[in-house]
């Protein structure tokens, strides 16, 4: 349920959103990260909202949320958890990784634990293979994952221990929080955390090494 | 000894603060910005044609060749689409830029969007990255503020909105049409072509699509000219490009070279496979790209070279795989992906990666016969070029390439009715490294 004092928070929002665009149904994906943002998930009313701000049938706003796998339709963890098992981090480890997290969690894809801390799910290739096996939570970078080290973080996440990622935000944010920033509502951690990974630098400090000149920068 | 390695888009990532704008103008950032201004439109066009820099998200089509297909006079608004949906199996290389570096590619963009007349430019932008799409509003937020983005930008009487649109989780979104019919508000289905995007695309006008390393090479084409650009790399793929080493190698990461680099020299500065194994398949270029093996060390990444030895550039993901990986599991995990981001469009796509699932899992799992294999290739033949889009043809890419170089080891299963390989073996803990 969206209550009456959120719709009015919300009505603003989705009026800025709206304005970015030429076309308004061009606000339709940052809109459903909205109500997710709101609600945690894509509700009934959340589907409604969407559909009235932008003069479409809730069945047209239905057809959209059913296609991308970024928007639930039931409540999951406050932090979402995805484990890789695409080819290369699958056979790196993230095959024993997920194994491992669904026997420790005792849930399935996209189930949230009793205490609504964590959920679960396999996901499709998030560009980090130089940090193989990777796991994201709320989608930032969790890298180079052991079933260990992934066990480790998902007792973290429940018993509300500070957890930060690998590469991304100083200070983790939570699924509802995720939502906002993906909705075009950045939070104020843009300038934390760090830069690039050894990996991502790796080409960069072996050209160095060599004595190989920079070619002045896409910049330069 | 020449330069293997040339960092260029990469050369500044280390820098603590090369993510800002401060950081990227010490860098010698924004300064082909004026230089374009300064140019007539159509002389950044030619300028990027005569570069010969080809588009570095997967297809490799001419990109000044793309910006010249955009109609001029028409009276119609055009548009400029940032694809930075990267999610290619394997492809890693624009989320580290985006995440170490966004203004060069506002910096290309906006460049970009002056050569073709767009007053609008939008990054469409996978949504899975979180700290990427914060560094990417706070980028655009900097150019706003330093006179970059908005009304008569620098003086010239070109203004330039730009808007960061983040996405919701589809591979299929990384196909153009169907990027642009989910900027739109759609589910990310392609288009029938023609028209082209540069004629109908974005709301029905006249629209560019460009790759974020494509749009953040075109900084240094301009600054430094085509010439400098064109004097790296081969005879018709020139330039410079970012390659993604991963997997089972020594010293996994991002190395930027010029095109037609081979895969031998960048292990060698990688310190090789992972310490006590051996190369045995690779993807030059994502998992849409056939698989090359052991034997095709020493072929040249570019273009013409990879075609020519049968498989593609693509995004230049060479994913490494030592002997310790099963080709049926990784075929198989493949195909799923495959199966589980089909649009749901086309049939050939949609029942036929349904189908290699089920033929491949019962191979893997060593119940599989001869004549299923036979029957998989006889799907693969169904698909190949009878997809909507692009997708259908990747999909098969793997299949048909490890039957070809591996046909043994999936009869192999068969006859030992299970996986010879133990998956521990191939973990990343389970040293090497």
């Amino acid at each position: 349920m969206i209550s009456d004092e959120a719709r009015g928070r919300l009505d603003t929002d989705a009026a800025e959103i709206i304005a970015r665009y030429p076309r308004s149904r061009s606000a339709l994906l940052p809109l459903l990260h909205l109500v997710q943002a709101e609600e945690g998930f894509v509700s009934d009313d959340g589907i409604a909202f969407c559909a009235a701000h932008l003069g479409l049938s809730e069945a047209e706003v239905s057809a959209v949320v059913s296609f991308y796998t970024m928007y639930k339709r039931q409540p999951v963890g406050e932090y979402h958890v995805g484990v890789c098992t695409n080819t290369l981090c699958a056979i790196m480890g993230g095959d024993q990784i997920l194994a491992g997290l669904r026997d420790h969690l005792g849930v399935g894809d996209d189930e949230p634990t009793p205490d609504g801390k964590v959920s679960l799910e396999h996901v499709e290739c998030n560009a980090a293979c130089d940090y193989a096996p990777v796991v994201m939570v709320n989608w930032e970078f969790f890298d180079d994952m052991t079933p260990q080290s992934a066990r480790d973080l998902v007792d973290g996440l429940r018993a509300g221990a500070d957890v930060a990622p690998s590469r991304g935000a100083p200070r983790l944010v939570t699924w509802k929080q995720a939502g906002r920033i993906l909705a075009g509502f950045p939070d104020d951690q843009a300038t934390g955390g760090d830069t690039a990974g050894q990996p991502t630098l790796a080409g960069l400090r072996i050209a160095r090494e060599h004595g190989w000149t920079p070619g002045d920068g896409g910049a330069a | 000894m020449t330069s293997v390695l040339i960092p260029t888009l990469t050369a500044h990532w280390d820098d603590p603060d090369s993510f800002t704008l401060a950081g990227y103008r010490r860098a010698g950032g924004y300064q082909a910005l004026p230089k374009a201004l300064g140019m007539d439109p159509d002389a950044v066009i030619a300028a990027v044609k005569d570069s010969g820099l080809r588009g570095r998200g997967g297809a490799g089509f001419p990109t000044g060749v793309k910006w010249g297909f955009i109609p001029q006079g028409d009276g119609k608004p055009h548009y400029l689409v940032v694809n930075a949906d990267e999610s290619e199996p394997g492809t890693c290389k624009d989320i580290p830029l985006m995440l170490a570096d966004p203004q060069a590619l506002i910096e290309g963009a906006i460049i970009a969007a002056y050569a073709i007349r767009a007053n609008r430019a939008f990054i469409y932008v996978r949504g899975e990255v979180l700290h990427v799409i914060r560094r990417l509003h706070h980028a655009v937020a900097e150019a706003y503020a330093a006179g970059y983005l908005g009304e008569n930008i620098l003086g010239s009487g070109f203004g330039l909105d730009l808007t960061v649109h983040a996405g919701a989780g589809a591979y299929e979104c990384g196909e153009e049409t169907a990027l642009l019919d989910s900027l739109e508000g759609f589910r990310g289905q392609p288009r029938l072509k023609p028209p082209f995007p540069a004629i109908a695309g974005l709301y029905a006008c006249p629209t560019v699509v460009n790759n974020v390393e494509s749009i953040a090479s075109v900084p240094f084409i301009v600054k430094h000219g085509a010439d400098a650009f064109a004097a790296l790399g081969t005879e018709r793929s020139k330039g410079f490009g970012i390659f993604s080493l991963t997997g089972h190698v020594t010293t996994p990461g991002q190395y930027e070279a010029p095109l037609g680099v081979t895969l031998r020299e960048l292990l060698d500065l990688a310190g090789g496979v992972r310490a006590g194994h051996s190369l045995k398949f690779w993807t030059p270029g994502g998992s849409s790209t056939p698989i090359f093996t052991d034997e095709h060390l020493d072929v040249p990444l570019d273009f013409e070279g990879v075609g020519a030895a049968g498989s593609m550039l693509g995004t230049r993901a060479l994913q490494i795989f030592d002997e310790t990986t099963c080709v049926v599991r990784a075929a198989l995990r493949w195909t799923e992906f495959y199966q589980h981001e089909s649009c749901g469009k086309c049939t050939p796509c949609r029942e036929g990666t349904f189908w290699m699932v089920r033929v491949l899992d019962r191979l893997q799992r060593g119940q599989g016969t001869d004549e299923d294999l036979d029957k998989l290739l006889d799907i693969c033949d169904s698909i190949l070029g009878r997809a909507f889009c692009p997708f259908g043809d990747g999909a098969i890419s793997p299949v048909v390439s490890s039957i070809k170089y591996f046909r043994d080891e999936f009869i192999e299963h068969s006859k030992r009715g299970g996986c010879p390989f133990d998956p521990e073996a191939a973990t990343a803990w389970a040293g090497g490294r």
